[in-house]
């Protein structure tokens, strides 16, 4: 279990109203759990959260934090039933239907590379030391859809530097887990997995990348990238890769798996940009998930709204040629 | 083979039942009965209208094949009915793209139509199957006689240019649009051969095409 600290403060007292009333809609849901209507799990509520690894466990969540959009959340039940997530399957409803016999514990993350401190370390030891804020941010995918999340995580800097890069890391890899036997999308092979991704330092550095470790203050659904995943909120979704179990420094640029399915249309960088087109959606405007039939389209913003935190990163750069 | 009453009172109305089910089933759908439309509906209405455009329009095809198949002339009056479903499935995909899907923003639209090229060959797909559901009736078949004949064939060039939208809408796993192309090129192969057989015994006897 994901416990880091103990219950010493009243969750509401530090989460806007509207993520509170979400958190408690997710309980009462969490209830049906046991009668088998969250996705796969098929266990009882009664039992053990720790004995039964489908089962999402509660987390401590220390704080809110400046960097939280205070726009409304999606509801959990929009969170974890749209996902894109090819390692289970090609739509949208496939990860939370055919997620099920994935087993998020026990789960090890391989930390390689350009850095002083290396080695395979166990989910628990890895995040110890920090500690898990609540994150509201924007969700912007590039097939011109969006979210609003909230996110329970730690900061991806604070982590990295404990395990001491080099001056010659210039580069963030991550891979997701190859486990074809419970992850019916990976036995199609559609995409070439493992999944990788990957940042620059100043990128990962930068104090809005968190690893996700939930949502919604429990442990992340199998669906969402369990149990730990990458969320870069200026960054078209697939960039924030989930189920990790291998962050790597690199000198040179690493290889990311939507850029070498398809070059021409998904860059290295792949930031938010209303400016830049994609042959197949306009970037120019997004639609928000869970507003119905009618719900308005709303203009994409640069680097998804998050230009004052990463704007900088990019300063003298062409954002046209490195999309 | 079914009698003359039977087509127009049992056959055809069955037919048309079945055309409408799936739209009726969404309509259900989208007031609350049956499995959820989810949390993005309008996208789900969107794939729904275009492949029930796209099967219906490869039934309509079918047909001709069928009639030589079966060496009679009586699926021939199932196409019409066919095709002006196929029609209507294509304008509430078009129409739900330009209403909730694009907002009417015009600006987008015309971007989307030049610039991305599965909605370029879905758009022009549809222009040519316009003029073919204007001249589907009777009157207009006897007043363009022969010619008829050869404005409907741009229901070849049409489907093949659906076929081709449904691909290249696809972002990585082309499975499904090449089970249609399949389809497809089965439906045209069978009147290339039939055609290549009938010209061959053409001194024989009469054939129809
Ligand atoms: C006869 C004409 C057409 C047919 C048969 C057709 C068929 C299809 C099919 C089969 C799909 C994929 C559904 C799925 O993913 O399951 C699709 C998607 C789509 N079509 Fe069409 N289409 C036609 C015309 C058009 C036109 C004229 C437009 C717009 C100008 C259009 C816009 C779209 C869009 C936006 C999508 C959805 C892409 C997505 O989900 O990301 N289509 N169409």
């Amino acid at each position: 279990m994901i416990i880091r600290k103990p219950a010493d403060i009243n969750p509401s007292e530090i989460t806007p109203e509207s993520v509170f009333h979400g958190r408690r809609e997710f309980l009462r849901r969490a209830g049906l759990a046991g009668t088998g209507l969250l996705a796969g799990s098929g266990c009882a509520a009664e039992e053990d959260p720790a004995e039964d690894p489908g089962t999402l466990s509660k987390l401590e969540v220390a704080s809110g934090s400046p960097y939280s959009t205070d726009a409304e959340p999606n509801s959990l039940e929009d969170i974890m039933s749209y996902n894109n997530f090819y390692e289970f399957g090609l739509d949208k409803s496939d990860p939370a239907r055919l997620s099920g016999d994935f087993r998020p514990r026990p789960w090890s993350v391989t930390v390689d590379g350009e850095a002083e401190l290396t080695g395979t370390f166990d989910l628990d030891d890895f995040i110890r030391p920090h500690p898990i804020e609540e994150r509201v941010y924007r969700l912007r995918c590039v097939e011109a859809w969006s979210m609003v999340v909230p996110w329970n995580g730690i900061a991806l800097g604070d982590l990295i530097k404990r395990f001491k890069p080099t001056s010659r890391a210039k580069y963030v890899a991550f891979e997701t887990v190859v486990r074809p036997e419970e992850m019916p999308g990976q036995r199609r092979g559609v995409l070439d997995f493992p999944y990788v991704e990957g940042l620059t330092m100043a990128e990962a550095m930068n104090p809005l990348s968190i690893l996700a470790l939930g949502v919604y203050g429990v442990s992340l659904p199998n669906q969402n990238g369990a149990p730990i995943r990458l969320v870069v909120p200026w960054k078209y979704g697939f960039k924030s890769i989930k189920s990790i179990v291998r962050i790597s420094f690199t000198e040179k640029e690493p290889p990311t798996t939507w850029n070498l399915a398809a070059p021409r249309e998904y860059g290295f960088y792949a930031n938010v940009n209303p400016e830049v087109n994609h042959p197949r959606w306009s970037q120019a405007k997004e639609r928000t998930i869970g507003t119905g039939f009618f719900g308005e389209k709303k203009p994409t913003l640069m680097f998804n709204g998050y230009g004052e935190q990463v704007a900088s990163l990019y300063e003298g750069m062409d954002l046209r040629k490195f999309y | 083979m079914p009698s003359n009453r039977q087509i127009r009172f049992f056959l055809k109305p069955l037919v048309f039942l079945a055309c409408t089910a799936p739209l009726a089933w969404i309509g259900l759908r989208v007031i609350g009965f049956g499995p959820s439309l989810g949390p993005n509906p309008v996208e789900v209405l969107q794939d729904e209208f275009g492949i029930w455009t796209l099967r219906l329009l490869l039934a309509t095809l079918a047909m001709t094949p069928m009639r030589y198949a079966l060496g009679k002339a009586w699926p021939i009056r199932f196409r019409r009915m066919l095709g002006l479903f196929a029609f209507s499935y294509a304008t509430l995909h078009f129409a739900n793209y330009l209403v909730l899907d694009q907002q009417f923003d015009w600006a987008l639209i015309l971007e989307d139509i030049l610039d991305r090229p599965f909605i370029t060959v879905g758009f022009v797909g549809l222009m040519l199957l316009v003029p073919l559901a204007i001249t589907s009736t009777r009157g207009w078949q006897s007043r363009l006689g022969k010619r008829w004949i050869r404005l409907h064939k741009l229901v070849y060039p049409a489907t093949i240019l659906v076929c081709w939208h449904f691909w290249w809408q696809v972002k990585k796993d082309a499975t499904e649009p090449l089970i249609y192309v399949g389809l497809l090129i089965l439906l045209l192969g069978a009147r290339l051969w039939h055609n290549r057989r009938g010209a061959r015994v053409k001194t024989t006897g009469p054939t129809t095409s």
